[in-house]
């Protein structure tokens, strides 16, 4: 007897959330490694104000598809090291429940990061990022993020070459994510009519249903042994 | 020592003969053709075609430029038939079609955005810019050099196949993504010869305003689009399929 989908993907997710509660060892490094990496832009970009508005779209999305890498390569060595990965297999829950059940935790912690980082980056680079628009933007485009991330991150940390192989072949699946998020994220910081850019987060949110999608259909074939 | 003369001897002298005389006779004749269809294909293009008169003999390139783009894809589209073919059947014959398809189709890409290069720095200005199209063939080209990484990286071979036929799936995705945003995207740069150019485009030019341009086009297309990656698919699955061999009699050596 299958435990219902539902249940099992939440008890998943409840159970990252809680160890991460606990150990609050995630967050810590992708936090961490968001905040440094704002620096080191800042730093290295040697940003005028003018230069500063064009650019920050794409610091604030570089810095969170790389966190949610570190926190992708994190999440799933986790599950290996304690031998999480065999057990869940064994349980009685369909493949897409484990799927699903990663996918939430994985989606909240770089959420957590993303939202870290917008009152950091306006203070830092004096730029109105707290607006609902680009909180829209970062939920579809870390959703994103994620689906292909928990996937890709279950596929690798199951090789030998384990965690260094993930930003590889992650980044340029996320690549149109990226690009629909960037793009949409400048047009609302320089305040453009809604009509220029409205298609961007449209597009985003047709390619996070495609990339959804395709996940749960490949993900049974990812995780067999 | 033991080990070597147990090695069952040749059973065929066919098998020493190895080389050209090894081949399938319609891959001799694949082979003899496609060579000599570049050759023609080339001398059509880059002599006898009239030079065109904005752009001057650098016009040239698109000849080849534009059919081995449509070879590549050829080529990756055979690569992911293969890779699903692969997890629905699990015949290893698949997933050598699906590798043949990616090495070869990596290759036309890149042969692709060098030459669009080379083209690009007189007419625009410029060796690279990150117009749409030319963003979407660099995503197309990183996506397939991930897939191979990732197939290197893997050692148990039944993974492997599984890994890179799921995630050739997820490339061509990704390209065929990309390529639609760029509809959405009409201020691209990059001129389109076949149907109207978006406003941007520089460096367009009529098929019809020089001699031979069409006829030109008309041959290398089918030489670059299919000749050629059909061709090199069909050796690299050879190739591996030796190298295959080879791996399990060292296995069936080493065993003894």
């Amino acid at each position: 007897m299958n435990t219902p989908f539902w249940q099992a993907a939440f008890s998943i997710t409840r159970k990252d959330l809680r160890a991460e509660l606990r150990s609050r060892e995630l967050v810590n490094t992708m936090g961490l490694f968001a905040l440094l990496s704002v620096l080191i832009f800042s730093f290295a970009l040697e940003l005028d104000r003018v230069a500063r508005q064009e650019a920050v779209s794409g610091v604030l999305w570089v810095t969170v598809v790389f966190a949610s890498i570190l926190g992708l390569n994190r999440s799933m060595a986790m599950e290996r090291e304690q031998g999480n990965l065999d057990a869940l297999l064994m349980a009685p829950i369909s493949r897409s429940a484990i799927f699903a059940g990663k996918l939430i935790g994985n989606f909240v912690f770089t959420l957590v990061v993303g939202l870290v980082l917008l009152p950091l980056m306006t203070v830092l680079y004096n730029v109105p990022l707290m607006q609902p628009w680009v909180v829209v933007l970062l939920l579809l485009g870390i959703a994103g993020f994620a689906t292909i991330g928990t996937l890709l991150a279950t596929m690798t940390v199951q090789t030998r070459a384990r965690e260094s192989l993930l930003p590889i072949i992650m980044l340029p699946v996320a690549l149109p994510v990226l690009l629909a998020s960037v793009n949409a994220s400048t047009a609302v910081l320089n305040n453009a009519p809604i009509d220029d850019w409205i298609a961007w987060p449209q597009l985003l949110a047709v390619i996070d249903v495609i990339y959804l999608t395709l996940c749960f259909l490949l993900f049974e074939y990812v995780i067999e042994s | 020592m033991s080990a070597v003369q147990n090695i069952p001897a040749q059973s065929s002298s066919n098998r020493r003969a190895g080389g050209i005389a090894a081949w399938p006779p319609l891959l001799r004749i694949l082979t003899v053709a496609t060579i000599i269809a570049v050759l023609i294909a080339l001398y059509i293009g880059l002599v006898y075609a009239g030079t065109d008169i904005d752009q001057g003999d650098v016009q040239r390139i698109f000849y080849i430029h534009m059919p081995i783009f449509f070879g590549a894809f050829v080529a990756f589209g055979t690569a992911v038939v293969g890779g699903i073919q692969y997890l629905r059947t699990r015949a290893i014959k698949w997933d050598t079609l699906a590798l043949a398809g990616v090495e070869v189709g990596l290759a036309l890409a890149v042969v692709n955005v060098v030459t669009g290069s080379i083209w690009a720095r007189p007419i625009w200005n410029t060796w690279w810019t990150w117009d749409p199209r030319l963003t979407s063939a660099a995503i197309m080209c990183l996506t397939y050099a991930a897939l191979l990484m990732l197939r290197n990286g893997i050692e148990n071979p039944e993974q492997r196949r599984r890994f890179a036929s799921v995630y050739s799936i997820f490339a061509i995705v990704t390209v065929i993504m990309t390529l639609v945003i760029i509809r959405i995207r009409p201020d691209t740069i990059h001129p389109a010869v076949i149907g109207p150019s978006p406003q941007d485009a520089q460096g367009t030019f009529e098929l019809e305003a020089t001699r031979g341009v069409g006829m030109a086009l008309g041959l290398n297309f089918p030489v670059w689009a299919l000749l050629v990656p059909i061709t090199l698919m069909w050796h690299r699955i050879r190739l591996q399929n030796r190298m295959e061999e080879v791996e399990r009699l060292k296995a069936e050596v080493l065993n003894q």
